[in-house]
């Protein structure tokens, strides 16, 4: 005989989507999770945007610090290499 | 575990202590958007975030001699950089709420506004989806415009979330790099991070919903 899986509702499921996305949720509550996207239209959908979202975070380009800001680093490294 | 030190970094630090230029440039490129995140944490505004940054490098320089790869090179720099912006941050009246980064827990906040679920105490299906999300359109996904306001979303976080994002996603370091260079503990890192993403997929589910 199988554990009975608990039952997770779809408003408790969406604050653990980090979580089963880390692999760091505990057996019991990973194997709820998978359960429950199973069955779930709306919760498997919203696992797929959370997906999509952290792809799309990925394409963007890490905002630097000004030119300018950097060109007194430059001149700060040099300072240091001539000490 | 964090390795103490990595063949890269051993190669990074005999070349800085050898004054080698081209590798602090590498070393900006890698870390400055990184540091100038994690400074805004602790300070004001960007032209602060900026300073920090320029004293953290300064700092860098100055002590890598005596550099004990007790951590990773990356581990140490951000600590040197926490340190600068927390007395900053300090001087320049800005205190950090404890909670943003020790307890984030302490104040709670939804991935989806209750509104878009059945009540707990619904016969038939307590906090299930009243109103589910419904796939969003795959060309209008790719569209720079779509990036534009991932990207505002991002700018909108609270600087503890969208630092975490930022490290997280858009550079791409683990949670064990992130948590290192945030100092804060896995659990909290993944707090940050689980608010951070809820919020930016819900300002994209916004955006793909109005505009058709």
């Amino acid at each position: 005989m199988s554990a009975s899986i608990e039952q997770l509702s779809c408003q408790e499921l969406v604050e653990l989507v980090t979580s089963y996305l880390e692999g760091a949720l505990p057996p019991g509550e990973h194997a709820s999770f998978e359960h429950h996207i199973a069955g779930c239209t709306g919760c498997h959908e919203y696992l797929r945007q959370m997906r999509q979202t952290i792809e799309l975070t990925g394409q963007l380009t890490p905002a630097d610090i000004s030119p300018d800001a950097e060109q007194k680093l430059r001149a700060a490294f040099r300072d240091w290499q001539a000490t | 575990m964090e390795h103490a030190v990595s063949l890269d970094d051993a190669r990074l630090v005999k070349a800085l202590r050898a004054r080698d230029e081209r590798v602090f440039e590498e070393l900006m490129r890698m870390y400055n958007a990184s540091l100038l995140r994690v400074a805004l944490i602790y300070v004001p505004s960007r032209a602060v975030a900026e300073d920090v940054v320029q004293e953290t490098w300064i700092g860098v320089l100055n002590g890598i001699d005596r550099f004990e790869a007790r951590s990773s090179l990356k581990t140490w720099i951000f600590r040197i950089l926490t340190n600068i912006a927390k007395t900053r941050g300090q001087r320049e009246g800005r205190t950090v709420p404890f909670s943003a980064l020790e307890r984030p827990e302490a104040v709670p906040e939804a991935a989806v506004d209750a509104d878009r679920f059945r009540a707990a105490d619904h016969e038939r299906w307590p906090g299930h989806w009243s109103s589910k999300p419904e796939p969003w359109p795959e060309e209008r996904l790719l569209a720079a415009e779509t990036r534009a306001v991932v990207e505002r979303a991002i700018e909108d976080l609270p600087p503890a979330q969208r630092a975490a994002i930022s490290l997280r996603d858009v550079e791409g370091w683990s949670s064990e790099e992130t948590r290192n260079a945030l100092g804060v503990s896995e659990t909290n890192q993944r707090v940050l991070l689980h608010r951070a993403r809820s919020k930016v997929r819900q300002a994209l589910e916004d955006y793909l919903k109005e505009t058709r």
